[in-house]
């Protein structure tokens, strides 16, 4: 096994790592670089706790390699906050209580912040239900967290409302 | 645990064959890795050498024409497929596959060779690219050949890849006038895999008679199987719901599925059955109108 060397940006920060080329993207993220918020959960790619974007997209960590995602841009939920003020999904998030313990609130909230980007005006509650269909929550039975997405959808978090 | 490998990535397609024709069975190829990387945690595949395809643009690509058909390039993400225009007007039935496979995640990394390659019965593009006749155009240093899909899988898990060959696109022909394909699988999570799925492509003569029919059994045996016995009892008729009832039995009895954790044979049969009767129905019912 030769070790490989990984450049990418993580929240916006280069980064280069020497590793094996095994080594996943979740723990590369959180063993490698301690960006802990991204957790991990089954490992077959259904749970959905790993989630990150990648270059824009909803992933999951568990199941691509790192050395795959060299020269690309990976947020974590660490990225979501911006100059101390958190992101609309964190806000309502906190506001409808959509989360009890926590452990898939990362990759939810990762997966939100992708749903809306691509979809800033989803139909429906069935529409927000699909747009987090790859994350499972054990706590809240996901009608908080859908109330959280759609009032940001909504407009509610909009600057200057 | 992975064990480890050693890690290549060619920066084009001639490379990757040339590398496959070098390193031969001690190396797999990656690509979105979605179903690989799984069962390598799960140290059912170990490997040497990996190969890793995911950034070769030059496979990455749609396109249509009314002679050809379309071509969908091997590290075509199936998001790629799902969000695409083009298919939804040509191949809506690609398009409705693409929604229920895995999760947004999975959709937006895991690609249509990987896919194809992996040869799990029970995954969801192969039966439906079978029903619409689709075929494999597979590559190695020595040139190129193409294989009907339904040809591509002799066994369970198994291909009929050599180890120097790899898969570059997937070709699927225009679709006929008054045709339909509709797509159906049973499953009890929304994003997991189906239990039973089933493929209908039928076209309609205007004499308003079932000309062609293509079903397609996925998971209801160890490869994506036709329901050769099924099509027969359709062709040359104007169908009716006897028929459809009639269809469904008759995919339920040819079919060849295992019993697990999922379902047992019996309710296997018993779901091809159903969803045989109603997507011959559906597709029967959109080919009349189309």
């Amino acid at each position: 096994m030769e070790k490989q060397l990984l450049r990418f940006y993580v929240n916006d920060q280069e980064y280069e790592l020497f590793i094996n080329p095994k080594t996943l993207l979740v723990e590369a993220l959180r063993d490698h670089l301690g960006f802990a918020g991204t957790k991990r959960g089954c490992d077959t790619a259904s749970c959905g706790v790993c989630t990150v974007m990648v270059n824009g997209m909803a992933v999951k960590g568990c199941s691509v390699l790192a050395v795959q995602v060299s020269g690309m841009h990976i947020t974590t939920v660490e990225g979501l906050e911006k100059d101390g003020k958190l992101d609309p999904v964190q806000s309502a998030f906190l506001d409808e209580g959509a989360y009890q313990c926590g452990f898939c609130t990362s990759g939810m909230l990762m997966s939100a912040r992708a749903f809306l980007n691509e979809t800033p005006a989803p139909k429906d509650g069935m529409e927000i239900r699909r747009g987090i269909e790859g994350n499972l929550c054990r706590c809240t039975g996901y009608n908080s967290i859908v109330r959280a997405i759609d009032s940001v959808a909504q407009g509610k978090y909009r600057e200057g409302v | 645990m992975i064990h480890d490998f050693t890690y290549l990535r060619p920066g084009n397609v001639k490379e990757a064959l040339a590398m496959l024709a070098e390193y031969h069975d001690s190396a797999k190829i990656i690509c979105g890795g979605q179903s690989l990387l799984i069962i390598m945690r799960q140290g059912l595949v170990i490997t040497e050498h990996l190969i890793d395809i995911k950034g070769l643009e030059e496979l990455n690509y749609l396109s249509y024409d009314s002679r050809a058909g379309l071509k969908i390039g091997a590290t075509t993400t199936h998001r790629t497929i799902e969000k695409s225009l083009l298919i939804k007007e040509k191949y809506p039935v690609l398009v409705a596959m693409e929604e229920k496979l895995a999760s947004i995640q999975v959709r937006n990394w895991g690609t249509m060779g990987g896919n194809l390659a992996h040869a799990d019965a029970a995954g969801d593009p192969a039966p439906v690219l079978i029903a619409l006749n689709a075929t494999v155009k597979v590559g190695s240093s020595a040139g190129e050949r193409s294989v009907p899909l339904e040809d591509f899988y002799p066994g369970l898990f198994e291909t009929v890849l050599s180890p120097d060959e790899m898969i570059l696109e997937v070709l699927v022909p225009p679709p006929p006038a008054k045709s339909a394909t509709a797509y159906h699988k049973f499953n009890l999570l929304e994003s997991d895999q189906g239990i039973v799925a089933v493929a209908v492509s039928l076209s309609v003569n205007d004499a308003g008679i079932c000309q062609n029919a293509r079903i397609v059994l996925g998971n209801a045996a160890p490869v994506p199987i036709r329901a050769r016995n099924t099509e027969k009892l359709l062709i040359g008729k104007k169908l009716n719901e006897k028929i459809f009832t009639k269809a469904g039995e008759t995919a339920g009895e040819e079919a060849d599925p295992v019993a697990d954790i999922h379902a047992s044979e019996d309710y296997r049969r018993h779901l091809i059955s159903i969803l045989t009767r109603r997507m011959t129905k559906e597709a029967w019912n959109q080919a009349c109108q189309a």
